[in-house]
């Protein structure tokens, strides 16, 4: 077999593993976190500090009776959670989690490249495939055949539609700003620091890492905002508001059905986090040290330097989910539409003019 | 051998999709054919070397178009069964006539030609692959002319769209 078919083998299960053992950490990460916020203990009786809880839930569901809704509709039922993990799976792809490396094994060498796919409208993919998760929420509301799941469901396609516009928009002033749509161009835009022609103004921020989020503040508020509504998070998290929706979209289902919806919420909203932090905050550019620690450390510092800044901004996603109150759906509605989208389009335009003024100069000279 | 596979699976599913399209009792089923269609259909675009083609497809038609049909269907609740009753007088006769009509046409081209079609994409003479850019400067140079007419013809359509909406819920409230 030739090396590409085995590293494309090798590659998904890789991802596999990771991402199901991530998703063990984070669920108990978050109960951890949120309990400290509200001065509780939080998970502690399986293993040490109750780390081993996550799993012990998940054998739970899977031994779980899957019940199926008389009502309900059922090709679409069964397909709705598949739907959900699927797109979830497919965004990890993309992220450009270190440099790439040569590999020796004996006479052969490989150059592996840390991305599982590195396409170079990588951006666009993101958003195609993040419009696809929508119909797993959807279809698992309007499938159940009940109420409650059915008015999440229709909540979620109008928040999700209505979000995603504010972020494919927030996204357009960083692809202009990095010069390309691929995922590991942009990570590789951000390399270096700031820089300015003004000599004391460049003295001053000359040590701050070139990264978006420093000239794009603006895009990276509302790309964070937005990607808090499109993985229904709190505060933004009306699709399966216990209060008034019970569970929501996934009311109806049990055992592993339901631990699939949960599988997918984590992953996504880690990749959320990962990509957040590829577009704005350099990915996995970082200090190697490479000199002081031995080789193979130096050479896995990137991909430790991108798990850093997605585990900070997840921290940022438990904490809000600790603090904010739930929005009323029109508030909702109005931030995303008559906020965050005219925001977007303004900032837009301030980006464009500014990268224009630098490319060409300004109009009268 | 692979150019095959990689046509001719998407194309089932295309195939696949439009026929629940056509066949399903259920709109929301309906729905889900078109956006396996439409979904299809990108892989196919992928196949081509237009990965951009592709991903815009995904993400305004499989993406945004098939979630609005899908609230629009969940919303005003037409999700029941639809009714097999005939609307217009003669409608399986006319379509039956066209039915027949279309496989003699095939029946035809197959008597004259044989069986021998080939099935592969005739060979492309551009090999580049459909970059933003690429596509970008075809647009926006010689193409320029059509493209702004088109928006304008789309914004005329919203607009006659809100206009009429409007309308008609001015009139809704007088009542």
């Amino acid at each position: 077999m030739s090396p590409e078919i085995i590293l494309a083998l090798i590659k998904p299960l890789l991802v596999l593993g990771l991402l199901l053992t991530n998703t063990i950490i984070l669920i108990w990460l978050e109960r951890k976190v949120v309990a400290g916020m509200q001065s509780r203990v939080g998970p502690d009786r399986a293993g040490p500090f109750g780390i081993l809880q996550t799993l012990a839930d998940a054998i739970k569901l899977l031994l779980k009776e899957q019940i199926l809704p008389m009502k309900a509709d059922k090709a679409m039922y069964l397909l709705a959670p598949i739907i959900a993990l699927v797109p979830s799976f497919l965004i990890f792809m993309i992220i450009p989690l270190g440099p790439g490396f040569e590999l020796t094994i004996g006479q052969e060498s490989q150059f592996i490249n840390m991305v599982g796919a590195d396409i170079n409208v990588g951006v666009l993919f993101f958003l195609a495939v993040s419009s696809l998760a929508v119909y797993s929420v959807v279809l698992a509301g309007w499938s159940s055949g009940s109420k409650y799941p059915l008015l999440g469901g229709v909540r979620a396609s109008a928040q999700m539609i209505s979000y995603e516009a504010a972020m494919g928009l927030s996204l357009v002033p960083v692809i202009l700003y990095s010069g390309s749509m691929s995922m590991s161009k942009i990570v590789e835009s951000q390399s270096g620091y700031l820089s300015s022609p003004i000599p004391i103004v460049d003295s001053i921020i000359g040590f701050i890492p070139n990264w978006n989020i420093f000239p794009q503040f603006l895009a990276f508020g509302i790309f964070f905002i937005a990607s808090i509504a499109e993985v229904n998070r709190a505060p933004f998290d009306l699709v399966e508001a216990e209060q008034e929706l019970v569970g929501g979209f996934h009311t109806e289902y049990s055992g592993f059905r339901f631990a699939m919806f949960f599988l997918a919420e984590y992953i996504n909203m880690f990749n959320m986090c990962a990509i957040t932090a590829t577009f704005f905050l350099g990915g996995w550019l970082g200090p190697t040290f490479a000199g002081v620690l031995p080789p193979f450390l130096s050479a896995i510092m990137p991909t430790i330097w991108l798990g850093v800044k997605t585990f900070g901004l997840l921290f940022v996603y438990f904490w809000i989910r600790a603090t904010l109150p739930r929005l009323r759906y029109d508030q909702l509605m109005e931030l995303g539409w008559k906020r965050l989208i005219p925001l977007s389009i303004i900032w837009l335009m301030i980006s464009s003019i500014v990268l224009g003024i630098r490319e060409f100069g300004l109009p009268w000279s | 051998m692979t150019d095959l596979l990689l046509f001719a699976i998407p194309g089932l599913f295309i195939i696949l999709g439009a026929l629940i399209v056509i066949f399903a009792r259920n709109p929301v089923h309906n729905a889900m054919g078109l956006v396996l269609t439409l979904t299809s259909l990108a892989i196919l675009y992928i196949s081509l070397n237009a990965t951009f083609v592709a991903m815009v497809q995904m993400l305004v038609y499989a993406g945004a178009v098939m979630t609005l049909f899908l609230f629009v269907i969940m919303m005003i609740g037409v999700d029941k069964p639809e009714q097999t009753k005939e609307e217009i007088k003669g409608q399986k006769l006319l379509i039956s006539g066209t039915l027949i009509l279309l496989v003699s046409v095939v029946v035809l081209i197959v008597l004259e030609n044989g069986l021998n079609w080939n099935l592969l994409f005739p060979q492309s003479q551009n090999t580049f692959e459909g970059t933003p850019s690429l596509l970008a400067s075809a647009m926006f140079t010689s193409w320029v002319f059509p493209f702004e007419v088109i928006s304008i013809l789309l914004i005329v359509a919203t607009t006659a769209a809100l206009a009429l909406a409007y309308e008609f819920r001015k009139r809704e409230t007088n009542d």
